[in-house]
């Protein structure tokens, strides 16, 4: 069985972007970028399913602009098989790419597909839902913990009260969430091993899809911001602000 | 302009949740009919119709809508999509799960997380954790928005809209419901309380939380966490605040040993008033505090229980 992983290259978690100041976008020059973390979780996913001997290859996929290599690179450190790189230098949206992705797995023929929930820079949450739409296939989104049992997987998600368990036909998409597992760092010797695995070049135009955008960006602004607050000494003091300054309590 | 809401509830009860997509809808400008999808859902049709400003309550029941499945959902809410030029529903784990289906199928790009609606096809939503807002115009003959339930005030009532019985569209049979483990609380939802007490990394145990939960019952509260709290095994998943958990925008938001990371604050600083309460002043949940507590939580919580006791909470 074969796992398909779409890993998405973004500012580095840690980073606080800066609104450019003509308002078309945030400031992406000279900023840190890494695999997603989301994506990274999808890829110690499939990387298990692999140990555990529940799928026989791990085939990762960007879409992106040629430094996306290196997120691909990353993944096939992580333990990934091979890679593509569907190379573009335009902003693709979520339906898009599903719509690429579909293409892939027509080409690979994985059982499933495993991505993140979100991308935290769009902060999308759309791709894996999208992409299993259009495949027709069964969804088991925020994925905490899965099972594979002949042709059907079951899946643990997390949702707004607590947990929901959802058995799930084969073929399927899976978004991961946080708590899944905890992704491995790449060892150096798999670094190394990394450098020589293969990563095939592709473009949008291969697979004959258009990724004109739906969505025109008006404007891209700061947020409101907060006003630094007063410290108070004491809970009495607290409690007393609450009250009678701020009459929330 | 015709929005469809899908709708958030329980078979037996509407949540809050569908009143803020409803509020939100009407910004669309035209008429608004709700969708309640589900099994023996009546009482929560009756109550969507209650809502002010709906035009009309669609109600579809199904065995296999029971738990509002992303497949069989996604197919209903297609087979309906015809005369309506929008379909909205909230951003919960819900909306978040059914809605991009429903726009791949649509050949639509979804906007999610829409905290102000700016004009039939002009959105404005967060991105980056919210360091950043990016106002969209959709090109899309349809729209497909989910909405941040924490911008949007809830439709009132008063309303009294007719129900019509729809068919369920028929179950593509991908996925079946197996089991739900759902927190059971008295507590106010986390994401419609007006009184917010989070803890973070720090409380250092599950047990701990206990001294939160006290001050959370004196005042009403929900109790939320910082997703360190969360991994640590202190608190449930669906406690947890933030970029990719839940959006609270309480009157009252207390955060308790939570440094304030951007993922964090992506979830709460909408709140109205926020108080930090953690030992380093260093830390940067006090740049965005109205009122900031250098302390140590263990004693400062118990404490604010007595303050609160005094006055009689
Ligand atoms: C992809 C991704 C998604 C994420 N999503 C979320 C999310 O949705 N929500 C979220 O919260 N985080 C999220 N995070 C994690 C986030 O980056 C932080 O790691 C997390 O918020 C830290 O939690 P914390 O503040 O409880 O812990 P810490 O950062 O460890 O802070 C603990 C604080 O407690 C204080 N403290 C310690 N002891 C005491 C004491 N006795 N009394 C008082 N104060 C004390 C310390 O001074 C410190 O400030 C995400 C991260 C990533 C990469
Ligand atoms: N450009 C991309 N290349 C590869 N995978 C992507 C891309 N964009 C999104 N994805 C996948 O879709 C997930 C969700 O992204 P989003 O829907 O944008 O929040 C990510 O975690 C990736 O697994």
């Amino acid at each position: 069985m074969k796992v398909l992983v779409p890993v998405k290259r973004v500012v580095d978690a840690n980073v606080k972007v800066r609104v450019k100041a003509d308002g078309t976008g945030v400031d992406l020059s000279n900023v840190k970028m890494a695999m997603n973390p989301f994506c990274e979780i999808a890829v110690e996913e499939a990387v298990r399913l692999k140990e555990a001997g529940t799928a026989s290859e791990v085939v990762v996929v960007s879409i992106g602009p040629q430094a996306a290599q290196e997120t691909l690179r990353t993944a096939l450190a992580m333990g990934a098989d091979r890679g593509i790189l569907v190379k573009t230098d335009a902003t693709v949206e979520p339906l898009a790419v599903a719509k690429i992705l579909k293409a892939v797995v027509a080409a690979e023929g994985p059982q499933i597909v495993l991505l993140g929930k979100q991308a935290i820079d769009d902060d999308a949450n759309q791709t894996g839902q999208m992409l299993a739409a259009l495949l027709g296939w069964s969804q088991g989104t925020f994925a905490f913990k899965l099972v594979k049992e002949g042709d059907t997987l079951t899946v643990t998600r997390e949702i707004d009260g607590g947990l929901q368990t959802v058995k799930l036909k084969l073929p399927a998409v899976i978004t991961t969430d946080l708590r899944i597992n905890t992704p491995r760092y790449a060892s150096l010797p798999n670094i190394m091993k990394a450098k020589k695995k293969p990563i095939d070049e592709k473009t949008p135009a291969d697979y004959g899809v258009d990724v004109a955008p739906r969505l025109a960006v008006l404007k891209v602004s700061e947020p409101a911001k907060r006003k630094g607050g007063v410290k108070v000494d004491s809970v009495a003091a607290l409690v007393d602000k609450l009250k009678n300054e701020a009459g929330v309590i | 302009m015709r929005a469809l809401v899908i709708a958030e509830h329980t078979n037996s009860a509407l949540k809050d949740a569908t009143a803020k997509a409803v509020s939100a809808a009407q910004k669309l400008g035209g008429e608004v009919d709700v969708l309640i999808a589900g099994e023996a859902a009546r009482p929560a049709a009756e109550e969507a119709a209650k809502l002010s400003g709906v035009a009309k309550v669609l109600l579809a029941e199904a065995p296999s809508l029971a738990r509002q499945l992303a497949e069989p959902m996604a197919a209903l809410v297609v087979s309906l999509a015809g005369p309506y030029d929008a379909l909205v529903a909230p951003a919960t784990t819900n909306g978040k799960n059914v809605m991009p289906r429903v726009a791949a199928l649509l050949d639509v790009m979804q906007i999610s997380d829409v905290v102000s609606v700016d004009g039939p096809d002009t959105f404005t939503r967060p991105i980056y954790a919210g360091n950043a807002m990016m106002q969209v115009r959709s090109g899309d003959a349809k729209k497909v928005l989910t909405v941040r339930t924490a911008s949007f005030q809830a439709a009132g009532a008063g309303g009294s809209a007719a129900i019509e019985s729809v068919p369920a569209a028929a179950d593509p049979g991908l996925s079946e419901f197996v089991s739900e483990q759902l927190a059971k609380s008295d507590r106010p939802e986390l994401t419609s309380a007006k009184i917010v007490i989070s803890g973070g990394r720090a409380m250092a145990s599950k047990e701990n939380f206990a001294i939160i939960e006290k001050v959370a019952d004196k005042l009403g509260a929900a109790v939320g966490a910082s997703r360190a709290a969360v991994d640590a095994g202190y608190a449930p998943n669906d406690w947890q605040v933030g970029q990719t958990g839940k959006v609270v925008a309480p009157e009252l938001y207390i955060a308790v040993g939570i440094s304030g990371a951007i993922q964090h604050l992506a979830g709460m600083k909408d709140s109205k008033v926020i108080v930090a309460i953690n030992k380093d002043e260093e830390a940067p949940i006090f740049q965005i505090a109205d009122y900031g507590l250098v302390a140590d939580l263990f004693q400062a919580v118990p404490e604010l229980e007595q303050e609160l006791a005094k006055l009689g909470k």
